[in-house]
C-alpha cells in the first residue's frame, strides 16, 4: 500500500490520496494518469491490469486500487 | 381542478393556433402591388351574379379579353378565371371548381397551355393555387401541379412556405391582413400603357412539336366535363405574338377540334379582321394586349358568341343591371387613372406598372 | 428521412400516439418496427448490412456466453481436484476460444465498415502513387454507398460484444431486443453511441404515459429544432460561401468562417442530439448525454471530454486502454525505460496509444487526408500541452491568477480558437489548401471587410445576422443557466404565463425564423454520413 501511495503521489503531489475516494468521479486521475499508473504498477508489483478492469470502481480510491492489485496477483 | 387544467390547456392551444393563424395571414403575399396577378383567383369567390361565359387559361385570357366590353356591347355576362402561367390541369380543376358555383353556357379555353406537359414553376403554382378555397378539387390540382421538391403540407399550411418573408413585411401586409380591396373585376387585368411591337422574333426550332400525353389527358377531361354539363367549349388561341405559336401546334389543335367537333379560333390569323394594331394595342411589344386591344378583341369575339352561340342579351335584366353598373364605373375609373398616370409620368406607375 | 423533414415529423407524431395507445408489452416491438421502417426509408438495400451486424453479434455473443458458463460449471464441478496452475490454464484456454470468436466478429463488422468507407480513399491514394512513381495505371473507383448510420451502429454494437467478452454483462437473449438496441432510430443517424447496460435499462421497459417526461421531451425536441434550423442551417450559408471560394475569401474571412463554422457545428450537432434525446424522453427512454457545455472547456483535453462524449468514451475504453495497457506495450515501456531512461519510457504507451486513437478518430470522421491530419493535429496539441503541464503549474504558482475570471475566460477563448482552427481541415478541399488558408489569416490583415459591407455578400442579410446574434445570446444564456441544473426543471417552477410565453416563442421562432423551405437549401445533418 505504501508503494502504491508513493506512485500516486509522484503523479499528483498536491493530492491527499489516502482519504480520497472519488479520484475518477472528481477528475483527479485522467486517462493519461491511469495509463502511467498501470505501467508503474506493472513494474513495481508485476501485476498487469487489463483494460476491462479500468472502471471507476477500481480507481476511485487508493484502497480500491490496492484491492484490485491484490486480487489480480492472487489470480495469477 | 381537473376541469381547470383542461380549460387552461384549451385556452393555451387556442392562443397558439390563433397566433400561428395571424402569422400566416400576415406573411402570405398580398399581391396588392407589383405582381398583382396573384390576386386574380381568390377574387372569384367575392363575385356576385351569374355568368354566361367563363374563360379559363393563362395571361392570354386575363389580359386580352375585357368582360366589360362584352357586357357593354352585347349584354354578355362573363368571368375570366385566369392566372399567370396557368397550366392545363390547373385550368381543368378551376373549371371543375367553377361549375360547383355556377353553370355557364359557354366555356372558352386558351390553348397556349397545351405546350406544358409537366409542372413548371413553384411561384406560378402558388399564384394559381393559393387563392383557391380549400376543397377536394384544390387538393387534386395541387397534386397535379407540384414539382418534385414541393410538398403538400406547404400548401395546406402556407405559413411553412412564406415564413421567411418575416424580414420583408411591409405596412401593406398589415393593412391587407384580413381583407383586401378588390383589384379586378371579372378577372380582367387592365393595362392602358403602350409599347409597340418592333420586331417579331422567330420561334426557335424545337426537338419535338407533339403536345404531351398529360396535356391531352386534361384537354380530353375538359371536353368530357363540358359535355356532361351540357356546356359548349370553345378553344381559342389569343392574338399574342409570342410565346411563339408553331404551325405544328396549330395543326394539332385544328385536328383535335375537328375530331371532337369543337370550334377552334386562332386569333393570330384574324388580326386584321379584329382590327388589332400592334403599334398601339399592346403594352409589352406583343406579349399581351392593352385595354385598347382587349376591347377590340372582345367586340369581335362577342359577335361570335352572340351569333353562333345565341347568348341572350341581359342588359335589360334587372338581376344583372345594378351589378354591372358598378363594374363599369370601376372599369372606367381604373382606365382614367391609368391614362392620367401615363400622361403625367410618361409610363404606368401603379397596377403592376414600372413605378413598382 | 432527415430529422428536419416533414415526413420525419409526421413519423414521430404518429409513433408517439401509437406508442402510448397500444398495450405496453408491445411498446418495444413497435420501436423495433419503427426503427426498421425508418431505416428502410433510407434504402431497403441497406437493411442487409444492419441485419448482418445484428445477427453475427447475436450468435457470437451467445457463443462467448456459453463458454463463460462452461468455464464456471467446469470449475465448480472440479473444484477440489484442480491445482491452481491447471485452473489458470483452463481459464486461458477458454479465453483463447472466446478471443477468436470476438476477433472474428470484429473483423467482419469493422471489415464491412472499412470496405464501404475506405475503399475509394485507398484507391485514390494508390492511383496517386502509381501516377507519381509507377506506370500510371489507374484503378477505377467502386460504386459504394454508405448505409445510413453504419459508423454509429457498428461502434455501438462492437462495444456491446466487447463488453460481453469482458464479462461485463450477460448478452441479450432476445434477438429482437438486440435488434432494437442496434437500430434504435433516434440515435441511428448521429449517435449518441450507447452502452447496452445503460440503454437497456429503459429501452425495453413498459412505459405508461408520463406527463412530465413527454413534456420535457417535447421541449427538448423544440430546442433542438431551434438550434438546428434557426441557427445552424442559417449560418451554414455563410460558411459555405467562404470555404467554397478560397480565392476570394482569405485572411479575416477565414477567421470569420472559422468562427461561423464553430457555431454552425455546435448548433447542428448538439441540436440534433437534443432532438434524439428529446424523442427518447417522450418515449420514456433515457439515452446518455453527448455534450456537456463543451465550449466552456479550458483545454483541448477537457474539450474532448465534453464534446461528443460517447464517442470519446468508446475510443478510450475500447482502443486507448487496450492498446496502452496491453502486455506488449507494458513490455515495450519497460524495455525503453532501460534504453532511453524513465522520462521517455514512461511516455511511450501514452504517446503511441494517443496517436493511434486520434488517427482512428480522424479517419472515423471521414475518409480523407484532411481528417487524418485533423486527428493527428489534435493529438499533437494534447500531447504538447501535456508536456507543458509542469510549466503551467509553475506559472500558476507564481502568479496565482488561474482562478480569476479573466484568466479562465482566456483559457476558454484559447480552447475555442484552437479547436476552431483545427476544424479548418473539415472545411477546405485538401490539406495543402487548409494550411494555405490558415496562413492567410496571418498575412492578410483585411480587417476592413468587417465594416465595409462585405459580410453582407456572404448570402446572409442583415436580418440573418440579427437572428444569429440573438440566437447566440440565447445559446449562451441557456448554457449559463445550465450551470445550476436542468433548464427545463428551472422553467417548470416559473409562473404559467411566463412558461407558456417561452414555449410559444420557441415554437413560433422555429416556424418563422427557421432556415427551411424554398429559398434555403435543405442541409443534411453534418454528422449524417459518418
Amino acid at each position: 500500500m505504501k508503494i502504491l501511495l508513493d506512485i500516486l503521489n509522484e503523479l499528483h503531489p498536491d493530492i491527499e490520496f489516502e482519504n480520497h475516494n472519488k479520484l475518477i468521479d472528481d477528475g483527479v486521475l485522467d486517462s493519461f494518469d491511469i495509463v502511467s499508473l498501470i505501467a508503474e504498477i506493472d513494474s513495481e508489483f508485476d501485476v498487469a491490469i487489463p483494460a476491462e478492469e479500468i472502471i471507476p470502481d477500481n480507481f476511485n480510491s487508493a484502497k480500491a486500487l490496492y484491492a484490485l492489485i491484490e486480487r489480480l496477483s492472487d489470480e495469477d | 381542478m381537473k376541469t381547470k387544467r383542461v380549460l387552461i390547456s384549451f385556452v393555451m392551444a387556442c392562443l397558439l393556433l390563433g397566433s400561428l393563424f395571424l402569422m400566416e395571414r400576415l406573411l402570405m403575399p398580398k399581391y396588392v402591388s407589383g405582381v398583382v396577378e396573384g390576386s386574380l383567383i381568390e377574387e372569384y369567390y367575392s363575385e356576385s351574379g351569374k355568368h354566361d361565359v367563363i374563360f379559363i387559361g393563362d395571361c392570354e385570357v386575363y389580359e386580352n379579353i375585357s368582360p366589360i366590353t362584352l357586357w357593354e356591347e352585347y349584354g354578355i355576362a362573363s368571368y375570366i378565371r385566369g392566372s399567370a402561367q396557368q397550366l392545363i390541369w390547373q385550368s381543368y380543376y378551376l373549371l371543375e371548381e367553377t361549375l360547383k358555383y355556377e353553370k355557364p353556357e359557354v366555356v372558352v379555353f386558351n390553348v397556349l397551355a397545351m405546350k406544358y406537359d409537366q409542372p413548371q414553376n413553384e411561384a406560378y403554382n402558388r399564384m394559381t393555387l393559393d387563392g383557391m378555397k380549400m376543397s377536394p378539387t384544390k387538393l387534386k390540382s395541387i397534386n397535379a401541379s407540384m414539382l418534385e421538391e414541393e410538398s403538400l403540407i406547404d400548401y395546406l399550411f402556407p405559413l411553412l412556405r412564406y415564413h421567411s418573408r418575416w424580414s420583408e413585411v411591409t405596412k401593406s401586409d398589415f393593412q391587407n391582413i384580413f381583407k383586401k380591396e378588390k383589384q379586378f373585376h371579372n378577372g380582367y387585368y387592365m393595362r392602358a400603357d403602350v409599347k409597340p411591337v418592333e420586331s417579331i422574333p422567330k420561334g426557335r426550332k424545337l426537338p419535338d412539336y407533339q403536345f404531351g400525353d398529360n396535356a391531352y389527358y386534361y384537354l380530353n377531361s375538359m371536353v368530357e366535363l363540358c359535355k356532361e354539363n351540357d356546356i359548349e367549349l370553345i378553344l381559342i388561341k389569343a392574338p399574342s405574338l409570342y410565346p411563339y405559336w408553331y404551325d405544328e401546334w396549330e395543326f394539332q389543335m385544328e385536328k383535335y377540334a375537328n375530331k371532337h367537333d369543337l370550334q377552334y379560333i386562332n386569333f393570330l390569323e384574324l388580326i386584321d379582321e379584329v382590327g388589332i394594331d400592334f403599334n398601339t394595342d399592346t403594352y409589352d411589344a406583343g406579349l399581351h394586349l392593352n385595354v385598347a386591344g382587349a376591347e377590340k378583341l372582345s367586340k369581335y369575339f362577342g359577335k361570335i358568341l352572340r351569333e353562333e352561340y345565341q347568348i341572350v342579351d341581359k342588359r335589360n335584366n334587372y338581376d344583372y343591371v345594378d351589378i354591372w353598373k358598378e363594374k363599369i364605373t370601376f372599369y372606367n375609373d381604373i382606365k382614367e387613372t391609368q391614362y392620367a398616370e401615363i400622361d403625367k409620368y410618361g409610363s404606368l406607375q401603379s397596377f403592376g406598372g414600372n413605378g413598382e | 428521412m432527415l430529422f428536419t423533414s416533414y415526413s420525419f415529423l409526421i413519423f414521430i407524431a404518429l409513433l408517439f400516439v401509437i406508442y402510448y395507445t397500444i398495450p405496453k408489452k408491445y411498446q418495444w416491438k413497435l420501436l423495433l418496427f419503427a426503427s426498421y421502417l425508418f431505416y428502410a426509408f433510407a434504402g431497403v438495400k441497406f437493411l442487409g448490412y444492419i441485419l448482418l451486424t445484428t445477427i453475427s453479434v447475436y450468435l457470437v455473443s451467445h457463443k462467448i456466453d456459453k463458454l463463460h458458463q462452461m468455464r464456471t460449471q467446469y470449475l465448480s464441478k472440479h473444484k477440489g481436484e484442480l491445482s491452481r496452475e491447471e485452473k489458470k490454464e483452463y481459464k486461458l484456454s477458454i479465453k483463447a476460444i472466446q478471443w477468436k470468436w470476438l476477433l472474428f466478429t470484429l473483423f467482419i463488422n469493422f471489415g464491412i465498415l472499412a470496405v464501404l468507407k475506405y475503399t475509394n480513399f485507398t484507391i485514390a491514394n494508390i492511383n496517386y502513387l502509381t501516377q507519381a512513381f509507377g506506370n500510371g495505371r489507374q484503378l477505377s473507383f467502386w460504386n459504394l454507398a454508405l448505409p445510413m448510420g453504419i459508423s454509429f451502429y457498428t461502434f455501438q454494437t462492437m462495444g456491446y460484444i466487447i463488453d460481453v467478452y469482458r464479462g461485463k454483462y450477460a448478452p441479450e437473449k432476445n434477438l429482437f431486443k438486440l435488434a432494437l438496441f442496434v437500430s434504435f432510430f433516434p440515435q441511428l443517424i448521429q449517435g449518441p453511441i450507447s452502452r447496452f447496460d445503460d440503454l437497456s435499462k429503459t429501452l425495453f421497459k413498459e412505459k405508461s404515459f408520463n406527463n412530465k417526461s413527454v413534456n420535457f421531451g417535447l421541449q427538448r425536441i423544440m430546442w433542438g429544432f431551434f438550434k438546428k434550423v434557426v441557427i445552424a442551417d442559417r449560418i451554414l450559408i455563410g460558411v459555405t460561401t467562404i470555404v467554397s471560394n478560397p480565392d476570394t475569401y482569405q485572411g479575416v474571412f477565414v477567421f470569420v468562417g472559422m468562427l461561423f463554422y464553430a457555431l454552425q457545428l455546435y448548433a447542428d450537432f448538439t441540436g440534433g442530439i437534443d432532438i434524439t434525446l428529446g424523442i427518447a424522453e417522450v418515449l420514456g427512454i433515457k439515452v446518455q448525454e453527448n455534450f456537456n457545455r463543451p465550449y466552456f472547456s479550458k483545454s483541448i483535453k477537457e474539450f474532448w471530454r465534453r464534446w461528443h462524449i460517447t464517442l470519446g468514451t468508446w475510443f478510450k475504453e475500447y482502443l486507448f486502454y487496450p492498446i496502452s495497457v496491453c502486455r506488449p506495450m507494458l513490455k515495450l515501456s519497460k524495455f525503453s525505460r532501460r534504453i532511453f531512461g524513465d522520462a521517455i519510457g514512461k511516455r511511450i504507451p501514452v504517446y503511441l496509444a494517443t496517436l493511434v486513437v486520434w488517427f482512428t478518430t480522424g479517419i472515423w470522421h471521414g475518409s480523407s487526408w484532411n481528417f487524418v491530419v485533423w486527428g493527428l493535429m489534435n493529438s499533437l496539441v494534447i500531447l504538447v500541452s501535456q508536456e507543458f503541464e509542469p510549466l503551467y503549474e509553475r506559472f500558476h504558482n507564481k502568479f496565482k491568477i488561474q482562478h480569476t475570471f479573466g484568466f479562465r475566460s482566456f483559457q476558454v477563448a484559447r480552447t475555442i480558437l484552437l479547436m476552431s482552427s483545427l476544424r479548418l481541415f473539415d472545411c477546405y478541399r485538401d490539406v495543402p489548401l487548409t494550411f494555405k488558408m490558415f496562413g492567410t489569416m496571418f498575412t492578410n490583415y483585411n480587417v476592413n471587410i468587417l465594416f465595409n459591407g462585405d459580410l453582407m455578400n456572404l448570402g446572409l442579410s442583415m436580418a440573418d445576422y440579427i437572428v444569429l446574434l440573438m440566437g447566440l445570446v440565447l445559446l449562451l444564456t441557456v448554457s449559463l443557466i445550465q450551470r445550476n441544473g436542468s433548464v427545463r426543471s428551472q422553467l417548470e417552477i416559473q409562473p404559467l404565463v411566463l412558461r407558456y410565453a417561452i414555449y410559444y416563442s420557441l415554437i413560433i421562432a422555429v416556424i418563422i425564423l427557421g432556415a427551411y423551405g424554398v429559398g434555403y437549401d435543405s442541409s443534411q445533418f453534418i454528422y449524417n454520413q459518418f
